[in-house]
């Protein structure tokens, strides 16, 4: 199995497609339910498309992670964009500055385990989520 | 860039959404659904999401956006054959589609329109 998967944003809607494909295929791959994966899934949509909306260009990172006797996927979402200046502001349900309704970065968080996200305003967003198998 | 196939049966458009719709073609369908609307003076439209694999923020924004234009033209829509992981999925990212007409699938949403008047058979 391939333990890395990466898939390069640039500037292109289908490339959210692109890298929600890799992320279910990753999740199915490593033993994820239906609904995890779709869990998994949504939320990779919702990072891609923050880094298609917001920065154009970027990268999301897929990861098939273990830590003692649990295993789970990472995946790292990453541009050079403008930043998000006020994250707590962006972390509330229903804000959001490119009209897209604002659920993706709390829905995101919402729907995995673990959520974190660094921001710098004028260098660029990392968001970083994992989910566990149980 | 694929098109979407808008059907149409008596009263009633019919739409089965695809899986990989990117959010290009998410607005162009909308504008083709509101032209079908416009040039078949449907009554009616059931949005079959059967075979969508995933519902985010983007596409639940365009279904409901789509819906209200719909209502706005004079036609009623029903959403069919959302999946349950779509619907765990949708529900935690926090995307409702209040106001919409939902039935489990196509035959319960056309019978849903029926009752509701959409549909119209001899009298009325």
């Amino acid at each position: 199995m391939e333990k890395i998967k990466e898939a390069n944003m640039n500037s292109n809607s289908e490339d959210v497609v692109a890298a929600r494909q890799l992320a279910r295929k990753m999740a199915e791959e490593l033993g994820f339910g239906l609904a995890d994966q779709t869990r998994i899934t949504a939320a990779v949509s919702e990072l891609s498309r923050n880094i298609y909306l917001y920065a154009g260009k970027g990268r999301v990172v897929i990861k098939a992670i273990s830590q003692s006797t649990k295993k789970g996927i990472e995946v790292v979402a990453e541009d050079k964009g403008p930043g998000i200046p006020d994250i707590d502001l962006a972390m509330q349900d229903g804000y959001s500055t490119s009209n897209s309704l604002g659920q993706g970065l709390p829905g995101t968080k919402r729907l995995m385990d673990e959520f974190e996200i660094k921001s710098q305003v004028g260098a660029g967003t990392t968001v970083t989520i994992r989910k566990w198998l149980t | 860039m694929e098109k979407v196939p808008i059907l149409k049966m008596g009263d009633i458009l019919i739409l089965t959404l695809q899986i990989k719709l990117h959010d290009k073609m998410a607005l162009r369908l909308q504008g083709d659904i509101l032209e079908k609307i416009s040039e078949s003076r449907a009554q009616s439209l059931v949005i079959d999401v059967s075979a969508v694999d995933l519902v985010d923020s983007f596409i639940g924004r365009m279904l409901s956006d789509t819906v209200t234009m719909a209502r706005t033209m004079g036609t009623e829509t029903v959403l069919v054959g959302i999946r349950p992981e779509i619907a765990i999925t949708m529900q935690e990212l926090g995307l409702e589609l209040e106001g919409i007409h939902i039935a489990l699938n196509l035959d319960k949403g056309i019978a849903l329109l029926q009752n509701r008047g959409g549909v119209r058979y001899g009298e009325d």
